[in-house]
């Protein structure tokens, strides 16, 4: 008795597929929702005049140009390997050389640029002044510059919190974007 | 001419029965990681590179604002800010906040984070501009995206 099973064609299978695969190959866009966080300053208030004077010595002063040279504290500096390590340096000062910051609270990164400035300028120098403070905070609590970074991203779980909390407990992130000057446009 | 025709034996085959399968599981990841914009981008996107990065703890409450040089001729040379799938001006963009804050339920309000999708060449005057706007229409906390370039060569 020999019954003649139904067959579904299995061979043009593999062609499907290859098809439905390149299309999505092709309309994927892995999204990318990672960078430089920053919280911004609230606005100036029109009433108060902001005169509060910063001692010259507790503010880390870096300046950009329209043309994209840099100025770290009045220097002119080609390569900027050197920044980060002089970044957490004047933080970490505590008083200890009296030409730089008293305490970790009151140092400040000034960080100007110029209208005329591009931003992968501006990104790649706040990404070393950033990257001195997690390195800081990675140090705190003990873990990878990575890893300190990673549980501020997961905030819920008390885990990362205690990690987060503990690298940041005495080091306020005090970056102070200035707004641009006018030179180029 | 015999001295050429040496065959071998072994059959060299892959074998291609489970080709199916393997292509349908590359099939499944795609189609499970794909995600359909909703705008295109109308304006030069070549993010920067930076090693510090952050990732976000929740992409719902993020809004996109894309910053450069459009990449049509007719829409100038100028470098322009767009949100959604138009182009804003910086007077929109208090307006524009508080659409997408309207967006979120009430209590995620405050937790809004813009992402500043800058092109590497745009220029420092206009995003700040934008954040000056930004921090009128109460929207303080921002995200400069960038692609990571931690793995590559340490200049």
């Amino acid at each position: 008795m020999a019954r003649a099973t139904p067959e579904i064609p299995n061979a043009s299978m593999a062609d499907i597929a290859f098809l439905l695969l390149t299309f999505f190959l092709v309309t994927t866009t892995i999204n990318n929702d990672r960078g430089l966080s920053i919280g911004l300053p609230p606005p100036p208030d029109p009433n108060k005049k902001d005169e509060i004077k910063m001692q010259e010595k507790n503010i880390f002063k870096i300046q950009v140009n329209s043309s994209d040279a840099l100025l770290v504290e009045g220097e002119p500096m080609g390569d900027v390997a050197g920044l980060k390590d002089m970044i957490i340096k004047f933080i970490k000062n505590n008083g200890q050389d009296p030409a730089s910051s008293e305490s970790p609270e009151k140092a400040i990164v000034s960080f100007k640029t110029d209208r005329g400035t591009t931003h992968k300028r501006f990104i790649e120098i706040l990404d070393i002044v950033q990257g001195a403070y997690y390195d800081i905070y990675a140090e705190e609590a003990g873990v990878s510059n990575k890893g300190w970074r990673d549980a501020a991203a997961k905030l819920s779980d008390p885990e990362s919190r205690a990690i987060y909390e503990k690298g940041k407990k005495n080091y306020p992130m005090n970056i102070s974007i200035a707004d641009p000057t006018k030179i180029g446009k | 001419m015999s001295k050429f025709k040496k065959k071998a034996d072994v059959k060299q085959e892959i074998p291609t029965s489970s080709m199916p399968d393997v292509v349908f599981m590359l099939l499944f990841f795609f189609m499970v990681t794909t995600e359909m914009r909703k705008s295109s981008i109308e304006v030069k996107q070549v993010l920067p590179k930076a090693a510090q990065l952050r990732k976000l703890e929740r992409k719902t409450l993020v809004a996109n604002l894309y910053i450069g040089q459009p990449t049509k001729i007719e829409n100038g040379t100028e470098e322009k800010i767009q949100a959604n799938d138009v182009f804003i001006t910086t007077e929109d963009i208090i307006r524009w906040v508080n659409e997408e804050k309207s967006k979120l339920i009430e209590a995620e309000r405050e937790q809004l984070t813009i992402s500043i999708k800058g092109d590497k060449d745009a220029k420092r005057g206009i995003i700040a501009d934008v954040e000056t706007e930004l921090r009128k229409g109460n929207a303080r906390k921002v995200l400069y995206t960038a692609s990571d370039n931690s793995y590559a060569r340490k200049q």
